[in-house]
């Protein structure tokens, strides 16, 4: 009885502390008009950089620039405007660094087409090498080729004279 | 020429090493502000320590270096004599007090000088946002059209105000043609 009550206030207690622990984690919470702004708000915040700390999303952060960008967000997303006009709010300001998915356009091309640039690229080095090793497996001449089977007659010949395993060429 | 293969992953450290050696000496926050060559943002704000708003307008016309500081920022305490130097030489600042009590920065100024034309009061930082302002202090050099020229993020000192903003100063001063 006395271990049963026990036990009980333990997990009572257990559960306060994640509660506690939760709350403590949160920023600050806006209340959405509906649930699509929300879901709105949560991709375009992860997916804005903080100025300030920079290799966190506003999402994540805790700088007082990071707190202001997210009022902002959540007023622009609930005054109606669309994502495409809330980045570029954004990249009018803090530049085309504030989007961790930069444009595909001008600079930041190359950081959209590395990828397949380097992948092709290796591509190209397999080729080349696996290439060159077939050649070189072609590469025996005919001649090289009966000098290569008269060693293996020889030895052929001579293994009945000697031990075997030992290697006489 | 297989000899020289064997040189490839040395090379290719070198290049490396060279790269992140580069990487060390950059400082990331050094970003280019997204408003170079682009107007000062449209603003109305009090002047602080009076109830007068004042406009974009009202403070561009001269090559000014408009300073972000707060008196929550312990670089802008370091920054402040500096500006004064900077001030008595004539240069004219305007201040942007960011995001900041009214009553602690009229003390901060009455204690310490007052190095400012006047001072923006951006309570809720924004007119720093439109600026792209992500912290204290930062300093903008506008020219006399009111065209943002430079940002420097950080405090301002000798190194910083010879190395970096006073070629920038002076040249815009020649172009503008009056002092």
């Amino acid at each position: 009885m006395r271990a049963a009550l026990l036990r009980g206030t333990c997990l009572v207690v257990a559960l306060y502390l994640l509660a506690v622990s939760a709350s403590y984690a949160v920023i600050e919470t806006y209340q959405f008009s509906n649930t699509e702004l929300e879901q709105r708000y949560k991709v375009l915040s992860a997916q804005l950089r903080c100025p300030k700390c920079q290799n966190q999303n506003i999402a994540d952060s805790n700088a007082p620039i990071a707190q202001d960008l997210r009022k902002l967000l959540y007023k622009q997303l609930e005054g109606g405007s669309s994502d495409e006009e809330v980045l570029e709010y954004m990249v009018l300001r803090y530049g085309e660094f504030v989007r961790y998915k930069p444009r595909y356009s001008g600079p930041t091309m190359i950081l959209w087409l590395m990828p397949g640039i380097l992948l092709l690229g290796a591509l190209v080095i397999l080729l080349v090498v696996l290439k060159g090793n077939r050649r070189k497996q072609q590469s025996i001449s005919s001649e090289e080729q009966e000098q290569l089977d008269a060693l293996f007659s020889a030895t052929a010949s001579d293994s009945k004279d000697t031990p075997p395993g030992e290697n006489t060429l | 020429m297989s000899r020289l293969k064997l040189f490839l992953p040395l090379l290719l450290f070198v290049v490396l090493a060279l790269l992140l050696m580069r990487g060390l000496q950059l400082d990331p926050r050094e970003m280019p502000s997204a408003l170079i060559d682009k107007p000062l943002p449209q603003f109305q704000l009090r002047q602080l320590g009076t109830d007068k708003i004042v406009q974009r307008d009202d403070v561009i016309g001269k090559v000014t270096l408009f300073n972000v500081w707060a008196t929550w920022c312990v670089s802008c305490r370091m920054e402040h004599p500096y500006l004064q130097k900077l001030a008595d030489q004539g240069i004219p600042i305007v201040g942007i007090n960011y995001k900041d009590e009214t009553f602690a920065a009229m003390k901060w100024l009455r204690n310490l000088g007052n190095p400012y034309r006047l001072n923006l009061e951006d309570l809720e930082g924004t007119l720093g946002l439109d600026m792209g302002v992500f912290g204290a202090p930062e300093t903008y050099l506008v020219d006399a059209q009111g065209i943002i020229r430079y940002r420097h993020v950080g405090e301002i000192n000798d190194r910083v105000w010879f190395g970096l903003l006073s070629p920038v100063y002076q040249d815009l001063i020649s172009k503008s043609g009056t002092p």
